[in-house]
């Protein structure tokens, strides 16, 4: 029987899917829910101000108004803990905002009625009144500490990365490495710039949605999230209960992107609100608030490379300021994954990384598709691209120079990092093939030379990327539970919380592979505290290569345990049992007939076995992004007309999926090169807080994508799989970019911003033309 | 107000409010829950229903407005032995879905796309899902899914998945 | 997402919708398609007490020849007007243009009455019927006025009508045999226009250019004049006041419209008359 692994399973999820839907977490309907209220929150509508008071006597008059709560209210919630330990205690979120309001839609006051139509009406007649303040809305500004959003906390700085580094350090006991004095000093070509990688909204097309009730002081909390087991810890900890008596459940969730990881004010405000008048409360939100709440990225980056004029680099030097938006979130701790790679798949001898998270009065930034490594990718790519044309090479040819060579086992790069497995060169050799460069590069000249209206741009982009990083959970596990019903069914209990990625087939693949029972009898369950206790969720692109390899770990373990239980059943030697895959069952070597099947084990005695995977550390992934624009020069208006990818993952378990992973990256890359940012005016006023504002992408703005799939595994786990949702988005935003850049490098543009709308790309081509005294620091303007 | 409107070929009476949107008449009204409400502005197509035989986002449309029309929801497009509608097929087989909450409006202004332009090119396809956002797929694999379910099973996009070589 | 609460009413006739909207004035509003209005009211930017529903009034939905005209019922959807044979013999523009706006499932529901009475400077159809140069024919209770579409068009989302009428009619010359173009610069495809320049024998009008759809004088002169494509379109923004939005700033909006003056005209089918080769 050959194995299953490795072949295009289609998804056991999809019928549900397609036919009654999926049942998000507001599609709930289960018995202990009937009769909840809604919850609506009244939103802030100033970027910072002092609440001077809240009206909420109209509110409470009205009778289709059920309860109506501010701060004062939740006296029985404890301080609210910092999102993450390592940020100022001061900084930390309240549930509702207490004297002070620090973004455009910081939830101010909660009221309940029986109709979420109702809701909108009802949040009407509660009026606060405030007292402006001043605003912050750049970090670089916000850093120098003039006004100050916590003053409590002496500072807007939310996080240095020196200063998280001088800490481990000592708590290692080891000592931090001096940088050197004069990096740059012996190099023949520096090139510097800023670069500006832009806030951007995740925006699933489900928002954030959660039911909650009580029953006998135990929390039931439904809750659209990433990993339940994460989120029950934080709603412990912002709700003031303990864990046990929380019970999370995750619904079907429709998508996430990085920003449905941890509890929010507005979830435990949910259960706060169901406790206190003791009915079961709903929330929903709206698109309008999850564009006020849900942002990432937002990197000020500082470039400076330098090298020899025959290509080869030297040093390189990435300063970042990230934005942290009103109260640090795990978003300000992400420039800690950027230093990680900061210097991608290069061979710099030189790699300095600083960064610090500053608060601005914007919304709180959280984790987008990526978190953190694509920021990494575009910066060290637009470097790079930047050198190149400093010494006028070819940008694939100054990659070539300096890829880190080939290699099978663990490495340490120059940041300290240590990549697992990695073949750069023939990831750039076969994109380079694969988009017939040479060809493209022809095709350039004849337009240049004509002088076309419509020009070519190609870009590249060489990345490597960080997977099961850990972050989630701060380790690199997975448990897994699989158990054989006496019906021949399998049911796998997993850690992950899939929401698109298909784990419900994967894992069912794995068991299968090992066990010879049709993918169709194997049922997959998560997201379910009472079922599922502990678990790291999905993000980071960890759940194959830890989740996975734990059903893996726990099924082999559990063919171990029906292999003895069928010796002793089938009284001989365990040596002489196997596994017998078309029987579903185990056979006795050299014995036709004699054999029992996992059902049959399963009828007489319970067989279940949990089990851990740890793996040594998180995986590199690695590729090469080749993208083909076409720039009207006239209108500055770019198009992606080819987007052409090679990306290793390392072993492929199921390549339809794994293709369906890399669109959705590639497409995000897109529409973070060309169209999509969240923005505010000088007072903290959202720009884009709808769809229509919000230049989400539609099927009209990216390409067929070409895939090239290589495969170098890892020996980080007996999948050799490596982690690929977020692949796509950190390779194809630098490769757009550059290719944009490129198209109209010959009329003198070097560097053009994210996004490289056409309004900035008509303005770099009339500046390159002409240039005036604007700084070459990139532009703020759309 | 009182709506008589035929849902997924079965008549009904109700009393409803003006301002209730059509999508969640169908969601909770007629427990018809596939249809999604993903944004405010109209922009993203996840309610997508027809409405006398087309396409409509029911987000943007009171359910007064449809009294006497006849509406259809994804979940009346499967046969009643369960035998999936070809559209449903093919995104089954082109993996055209991932978290599920674009899907149900995606296939119901892809049935509407194809009713009128049963040989659509890429590009036709594009244009014409142009009002259904998708954040998960990047689009490929339900372009791909559209034109084989109009070119009747063949798969008419051009996808390379060239493999570079099978680990040792 | 959800409107603030209101009335409803069903007009059968236009007399109905008629005195519906006497009886209630300024508190009253008809919704058609309801894809101008209610994302409006969804967003409570707009809170009528009253909505007047003229969408069943099949009888206003026609495009036929009248004379020398096409004569377009108010209620004609935008995919009515795309699949029209009569208008793409007669008026190829307005088909043109309809096909660009919104999504499939927009052009099931918009009508060409809802589009122009709400008057978004930035809209599709509005620009067109600027450029064609017909008559907005009204009705109300003293009767049947006709505007000219230069005057139909007040400020951003206002129009020349009175609470207590409504659009009926849309009237535009017919203009088979004479060279149109359209050209519209969006960000994404289904965006609204940054920028769209409509042409038809030899009028030009601007979308997004000010508060109203403007017509582009100065270029209709020089064109009259002898000018070439290239030193007319050079002038189309000549007399506008465009702002800046969070997509584009004036100046370069400025640059669009002559670009896209250039290529309209350029593109324009048949021969433009007054154009120099």
């Amino acid at each position: 029987m050959a194995s299953i692994l490795g072949t295009r399973v289609r998804r056991v999820e999809d019928g549900a899917f397609l036919t009654r839907g999926a049942l998000y977490t507001e599609d709930v309907r289960d018995g202990r829910l009937a009769g909840a209220l809604h919850l609506t929150l009244v939103r802030s509508p100033h970027a910072h101000a002092r609440i001077v008071s809240i009206d909420t006597s109209p509110a409470r008059e009205s009778s289709r108004v059920l309860a109506v709560f501010t701060a004062g209210d939740l006296d029985d919630v404890p301080p609210q803990p910092p999102s993450l330990p390592m940020f100022p205690p001061s900084m930390a979120q309240p549930l509702l905002a207490t004297g002070v309001v620090r973004y455009v839609g910081e939830p101010v006051a909660a009221v309940l009625t029986a109709d979420p139509y109702l809701g909108e009406d009802a949040a009407e007649l509660v009026s606060v009144d405030y007292d402006p303040l001043p605003v912050l809305t750049d970090p670089v500004a916000a850093a120098a500490d003039e006004i100050l959003l916590f003053p409590e906390a002496g500072t807007n700085t939310a996080f240095d990365l020196a200063v998280m580094a001088a800490a481990a350090a000592e708590a290692a006991g080891v000592e931090l490495p001096s940088a050197p004095p004069d990096p740059f000093g012996g190099c023949e070509v520096v090139v510097r710039h800023v670069l500006r990688n832009q806030r951007i909204a995740p925006a699933p097309l489900e928002g954030r949605a959660a039911a909650a009730v009580w029953e006998g002081g135990r929390l039931l909390l439904w809750c659209s999230n990433q990993g339940a087991q994460a989120v029950r810890q934080t709603v412990s900890a912002m709700i003031g209960v303990p864990p046990e008596d929380i019970r999370m459940i995750t619904p079907d969730v429709g998508g996430a992107f990085g920003g449905k990881f941890f509890a929010e004010p507005e979830h435990v405000v949910c259960a706060w609100a169901a406790r206190r008048v003791g009915r079961p409360v709903r929330w929903t939100e709206t698109r309008s608030e999850n564009l006020l709440s849900m942002h990432g990225r937002g990197q000020v980056q500082t470039i400076t490379i330098g090298g020899r004029s025959d290509g080869t680099l030297e040093a390189y030097h990435l300063d970042v300021v990230q934005d942290a938006g009103a109260y640090p979130r795990i978003g300000s701790m992400l420039p800690a994954l950027t230093a990680m790679m900061a210097s991608g798949v290069y061979a710099i001898p030189t790699v300095l990384t600083t960064a610090r998270s500053v608060v601005t009065n914007t919304g709180p930034m959280g984790a987008f598709r990526g978190a953190g490594r694509p920021e990494a990718t575009a910066a060290i790519e637009r470097a790079v691209d930047l050198f190149a044309a400093a010494i006028a090479m070819d940008p694939a040819e100054v990659r070539r120079v300096n890829l880190l060579p080939a290699f099978d086992a663990p490495v340490t790069v120059p940041t300290g990092t240590v990549y697992d497995t990695g073949d750069y060169p023939k990831a750039l050799e076969a994109v380079l093939t694969a988009a017939d460069y040479p060809g493209l590069r022809a095709e350039q000249a004849r337009r240049r030379a004509r002088g076309d209206v419509r020009q070519l741009g190609i870009g590249l982009s060489c990345y490597v990327e960080i997977t099961g990083a850990g972050m989630e959970a701060g380790v690199f596990r997975e448990n897994s539970t699989v158990e054989v019903h006496g019906d021949g069914s399998v049911t796998v209990l997993t850690g992950t919380s899939p929401h698109g990625q298909g784990h419900a087939t994967s894992f069912a693949m794995i068991v299968s592979d090992r066990m010879g029972i049709p993918v169709d009898k194997i049922t997959l369950r998560w997201g379910d505290t009472d079922l599922v206790p502990e678990g790291a969720g999905t993000g980071g692109s960890r759940s194959l290569q830890q989740g996975g390899a734990a059903v893996q770990k726990t099924t082999d373990e559990l063919v171990e345990l029906a292999r003895e239980r069928a010796a002793r059943l089938l009284e001989v030697d365990v040596a002489d049992v196997e596994v017998d895959l078309e029987a579903a069952g185990l056979r006795v070597k050299g014995v036709p007939g004699a054999g029992v099947t996992f059902a049959q084990l399963a009828a007489r005695e319970e067989l279940k076995v949990r089990s851990e995977f740890s793996a040594p550390g998180p995986t590199f992934p690695f590729g090469a992004h080749l993208a083909v624009v076409e720039v009207d020069t006239e209108s500055g208006g770019a198009e992606v007309v080819r987007l052409v990818a090679v990306d290793d993952a390392g072993t492929v378990l199921n390549p339809l999926i794994l293709e369906g992973q890399i669109h959705g990256g590639l497409a995000a890359g897109i529409a973070q090169a060309l169209y999509e940012e969240i923005r505010f005016d000088t007072e903290g006023n959202p720009l884009t807080a709808t769809f229509a504002d919000y230049a989400i992408v539609a099927a009209t703005e990216v390409p067929a994508f070409e895939l090239v799939t290589m495969q170098t595994p890892t020996p980080y786990n007996p999948l050799g799989a490596k982690g690929v949702g977020e692949a796509g988005t950190t390779g194809a935003t630098p490769a757009v970019q550059n290719a944009v850049v490129d198209a109209v490098a010959h009329l003198g543009v070097r560097h053009i911003d994210l996004p490289t709308t056409s309004q900035r790309v008509w303005r770099a081509i009339r500046e390159a033309a002409e240039p005036s005294d604007a700084a070459a620091g990139g532009s703020a303007r759309p | 107000m009182k709506v008589r409107v035929t849902v997924n070929g079965r008549e009904r009476v109700d009393d409803v409010e003006p301002r209730l949107l059509l999508v969640h008449y169908l969601r909770e009204l007629c427990g018809l829950r596939a249809a999604n409400v993903g944004c405010d502005t109209t922009s993203c197509g996840a309610c997508t229903v027809h409405v006398d035989g087309e396409a409509v986002k029911s987000c943007t449309i009171l359910a007064v407005q449809a009294d006497g029309s006849s509406v259809e929801t994804v979940e009346s497009l499967a046969g009643a032995d369960g035998a999936l509608h070809p559209v449903q097929r093919a995104f089954h087989e082109h993996h055209a879905l991932q978290c599920g909450f674009c899907t149900p409006g995606m296939v119901m202004a892809a049935v509407d796309l194809l009713r009128e332009n049963p040989r659509p090119s890429e590009a036709e396809v594009r244009t014409g899902i142009v009002g259904n956002i998708c954040r998960c797929t990047g689009y490929h694999n339900i372009v791909a899914a559209i034109l084989a379910a109009a070119r009747g099973g063949e798969r008419a996009l051009p996808v390379q998945s060239a493999d570079e070589g099978r680990p040792a | 997402m959800i409107p603030a609460a209101f009335d409803y009413r069903r007009a059968e006739t236009v007399e109905e919708a008629l005195a519906a909207l006497s009886e209630h004035g300024d508190e009253a509003k008809l919704v058609a398609g309801g894809h101008s209005l209610l994302p409006m009211m969804k967003l409570r930017l707009a809170f009528p007490s009253v909505l007047v529903d003229v969408g069943r009034l099949s009888a206003l939905s026609y495009q036929r020849v009248e004379g020398d005209e096409v004569a377009i019922g108010a209620l004609s959807r935008h995919s009515d007007l795309v699949s029209s044979t009569v208008l793409a013999r007669e008026v190829p523009l307005l088909p043109h243009v309809a096909a660009h706006i919104g999504d499939r499932q927009i052009r099931h529901r918009g009508t060409i009455g809802g589009s122009l009475a709400h008057a978004d400077p930035a809209a599709d159809l509005p620009v067109a019927v600027r450029a064609l140069g017909g008559t907005v024919v009204v009705q109300g209770p003293a009767g049947e006025r006709r505007l000219d579409v230069a005057d139909f068009f007040v400020d951003y989302f206002e129009t020349a009508l009175a609470p207590d009428e409504m659009v009926v009619e849309v009237r535009v010359p017919r203009c088979g045999g004479d060279g149109w173009g359209y050209q519209r610069f969006s960000r994404r495809a289904h965006d609204w226009a940054i920028v769209a320049v409509a042409t038809v024998g030899g009028r030009v009008a601007l979308a997004n250019m000010g508060r109203v759809p403007v017509r582009a004088g100065a270029t209709e002169r020089a064109l009259a004049a002898g000018a070439t494509v290239g030193e007319a379109a050079a002038l189309a923004d000549r007399d506008t006041e465009p702002t800046a939005d969070g997509h584009a700033e004036p100046d370069y909006r400025r640059h669009l419209a002559r670009l896209l003056t250039r290529r309209a005209l350029e593109s324009a089918h048949g021969r433009v008359p007054g154009a120099a080769r």
